[in-house]
């Protein structure tokens, strides 16, 4: 046990003094959430959100009070750091601005957008829902996303209020309480309730813990930098195992063999220096990115426990890697693919949601992917209890592909030069 | 006495390729024994085995009474190894590079202080062993590679060509420490392909080719087979022919052998000097300028040249 805690020591010491790994490990990724961090204007003011006066333009043509409570929001006290709004008549002007790029984008909120959803009194309640527009920059997706969530928020606590509004109104009236013809007129007192209950709260915010006494906004460096974290840990994992045949390369792995030392100890250290500098990179990464960007990681503990879970994930596909491949050169190749195939699939680029459902399938065989959601659970103000799902998921495919990979292993393969 | 090395017909093969072809050898505790052979003899391969790396796949072989493919664990804590290539982290120092392989030999504490301090006495590296490997010489890198082999005292010591690629001044130090530890008691089993090393360092002498042990003795026992012949090397230049020539020597009165190296003619003859004349004269009749010639008396060289047919480099 003792010879296996030295070669994996060992192992850190050698990946610390390699001036081109370290560049790769904790500087490619601090500079990426750097540079990402000023594309999305997350360091361009003291914010802590990252992202700040984002551009939107809002076309109101509804006379009602969803309408109103939608414009007012955007307006509100509350989301003045945020959201830049400009309120135009014309929705095609609005859109032509976007598309010149000055908006992140335009929300259009059509004639008759209240009434369809707080029939008023002798309308008839049964007909669609009228659809908001949001029409999205593409060059500023993070932006454009941002505003999207907002709007999502406010229509999902509408719709909520709405049905329940229709479940206590046909109680009522079941009840005996109400008579029918009173409906219309209690339905439109509970719709400008329901309006103005809409933006009273901060529709980005979220509760932490039960009491809802507190609440943390969501950072969006917060995302970034986990995601680029978790992109450059498979570069280190499949660094890592490629060491592995480095060292047969250059002698030292026979020279183990015929030491003293059995060979499931020497794997098992080989796969431990792996391991701890992965956990070392994280922690690096996650330590410099509070410094530096003031990313509110979550509770401390769940973040440990996460980044031991990522880094056990990570490092059965980097031994997988390892143990598949013929040569050092191999590793390095295969683990770039992966890496990058893993960050696109992980959701470090590109925002899951965007994507077809089966992405979302697949992505669930990335570390990349659990990691993120672990961390955006943290973020949002998640404990180390409602890991659950990321920690078993990280769990079963590092154990998975640590088994298979160890049936690639065996002491003739690593002897060989 | 019974040996502390037994090796009983060893066989290492390769699919369709065997390394090592029945070998037996024994050495005795505090003699230097060389297994002398050109590149590709099947010299590694058998320290391979003998250090367990390799399994054979047949034979056996016994160091201080442990067999080496049921004991392995027995036979590592006895053996130390300096294999031909470097196996060292270039990254790390002497001192840090000691230490670690001192601690998977079991040494720790005060006795691994000792030990990285005694060896780094030993191979003249004390004043340079906070360095990393890496700004090394090749002769330090070698210095230090040979330091990693004595750190936990072996009984037996294989050096696999410890002086390939080096300088003569480090060959020349790596051989008087060979001489040093074997006066220390240490049993050394060398592998070289220059017949001077093992001339110099060895009490006896186990010649490898294709696989196989073609002569095993002390030098004068060995060279004995060559009787008192003795060996004519002309040096010729890189464009002559050096194959039509050694041909052309082979009917010379007195000539027994006549074989062409790279920019060498190689004869042996009962007396070098009576064949001389004619061996200059068929030179010059196929217009083949000689640069130089050496006279040799009977050695290892000639031994290997005379059971083979080839010199050793070939």
């Amino acid at each position: 046990m003792k010879k296996t805690f030295l070669i994996g020591f060992k192992d850190l010491k050698l990946i610390f003094r390699d001036r081109a790994a370290l560049t790769f490990m904790l500087l490619a990724p601090f500079l990426l959430t750097l540079g990402m961090g000023f594309v999305t204007g997350a360091l361009s003011g003291g914010s802590t959100n990252g992202i700040e006066q984002i551009p939107l333009l809002i076309v109101n043509q509804d006379d009602g009070q969803l309408g109103l409570a939608l414009v007012e929001l955007f307006e509100s006290e509350e989301l003045a750091d945020l959201a830049l709004p400009t309120t135009v008549a014309d929705p095609e002007a609005a859109r032509l601005a976007v598309d010149a790029d000055e908006a992140a984008a335009a929300i259009i909120i059509p004639a008759g957008f209240s009434n369809s959803i707080i029939p008023q009194a002798g309308q008839d309640s049964t007909g669609a829902v009228v659809q908001l527009e949001i029409y999205k920059n593409p060059t500023r997706p993070v932006s454009a996303g941002v505003l999207q969530s907002i709007l999502e928020e406010f229509i999902s606590r509408v719709e909520t209020g709405r049905i329940g509004g229709e479940v206590v109104l046909t109680h009522l009236l079941t009840s005996g309480l109400i008579t029918p013809d009173q409906i219309p007129e209690l339905a439109a007192e509970m719709g400008q309730e329901q309006a103005s209950a809409a933006w009273e709260q901060p529709a980005i915010s979220l509760n932490a813990g039960e009491s809802g006494e507190t609440s943390q906004a969501f950072n969006i460096m917060a995302y970034m930098a986990p995601g680029m974290a978790l992109l450059f840990l498979m570069f280190t994992v499949s660094n890592g195992g490629r060491s592995i045949l480095a060292e047969q390369a250059r002698g030292t792995l026979p020279r183990l063999l015929i030491s003293p030392t059995g060979s499931a100890q020497i794997l098992i250290g080989k796969i431990f220096g792996v391991y701890l500098t992965g956990v070392a990179q994280m922690l690096i990464l996650i330590v410099t990115g509070s410094l530096l960007f003031d990313i509110q990681w979550g509770d401390p503990l769940g973040v440990l426990a996460l980044i031991l879970a990522a880094v056990f994930g990570a490092t059965g596909w980097g031994l997988l890697i390892t143990a598949l491949a013929r040569t050092p050169g191999q590793v390095s190749n295969v683990g770039t693919a992966i890496m990058l195939t893993f960050g696109i699939l992980g959701g470090t680029f590109v925002n899951m949601t965007m994507l077809p459902p089966y992405f979302l399938w697949l992505s669930k065989i990335t570390p990349n992917a659990w990691g993120l959601d672990g961390f955006t659970i943290l973020a949002r103000g998640g404990s180390l209890l409602e890991l659950g799902a990321p920690m078993l998921g990280l769990f079963v495919m590092g154990t998975v592909l640590f088994l298979v990979a160890l049936v690639f292993f065996n002491r003739r393969s690593m002897a060989q030069k | 006495m019974p040996p502390i090395l037994e090796v009983k017909e060893l066989v290492k093969k390769y699919g369709d390729f065997t390394a090592v072809n029945r070998v037996s050898f024994d050495i005795q505790e505090g003699e230097i024994f060389s297994l002398l052979g050109p590149n590709g003899a099947g010299k590694t391969t058998t320290i391979s085995i003998l250090s367990t790396l390799y399994s054979p796949n047949g034979g056996e072989a016994y160091i201080a009474g442990h067999s080496v493919t049921k004991e392995p664990m027995a036979v590592r804590n006895i053996i130390g190894v300096v294999p031909q290539d470097l196996a060292l982290y270039e990254d790390l120092t002497a001192r840090e590079n000691l230490a670690f392989w001192g601690r998977m030999y079991g040494l720790a504490g005060r006795t691994l202080e000792t030990r990285i301090n005694e060896v780094l006495e030993q191979i003249g590296l004390s004043d340079k062993a906070r360095q990393r490997v890496k700004t090394y010489s090749g002769g330090m890198k070698r210095r230090v590679n040979i330091g990693v082999g004595l750190l936990h005292k072996p009984k037996v010591l294989f050096m696999d060509e410890p002086t390939v690629g080096i300088d003569p001044q480090s060959r020349r130090a790596i051989l008087d420490s060979v001489k040093d530890l074997n006066k220390t008691g240490m049993t050394v089993l060398y592998t070289t392909h220059y017949m001077e090393e093992a001339a110099e360092l060895s009490d006896r002498v186990g010649i490898i080719d294709h696989g196989e042990l073609i002569a095993l003795g002390t030098q004068a026992e060995l060279t004995q087979q060559v009787g008192k012949d003795e060996t004519l090397i002309l040096h010729i230049g890189a464009d002559e022919d050096a194959e039509a020539l050694a041909k052309s020597l082979k009917d010379i009165p007195g000539v027994l052998q006549a074989n062409a190296t790279d920019h060498e003619v190689t004869v042996i003859a009962h007396q070098a000097e009576e064949i001389l004349a004619p061996v200059v004269g068929r030179a010059n009749e196929r217009g083949i300028k000689i640069h130089s010639l050496d006279i040799r008396e009977p050695n290892l060289e000639a031994v290997f040249l005379h059971l083979t047919g080839r010199a050793l480099r070939d």
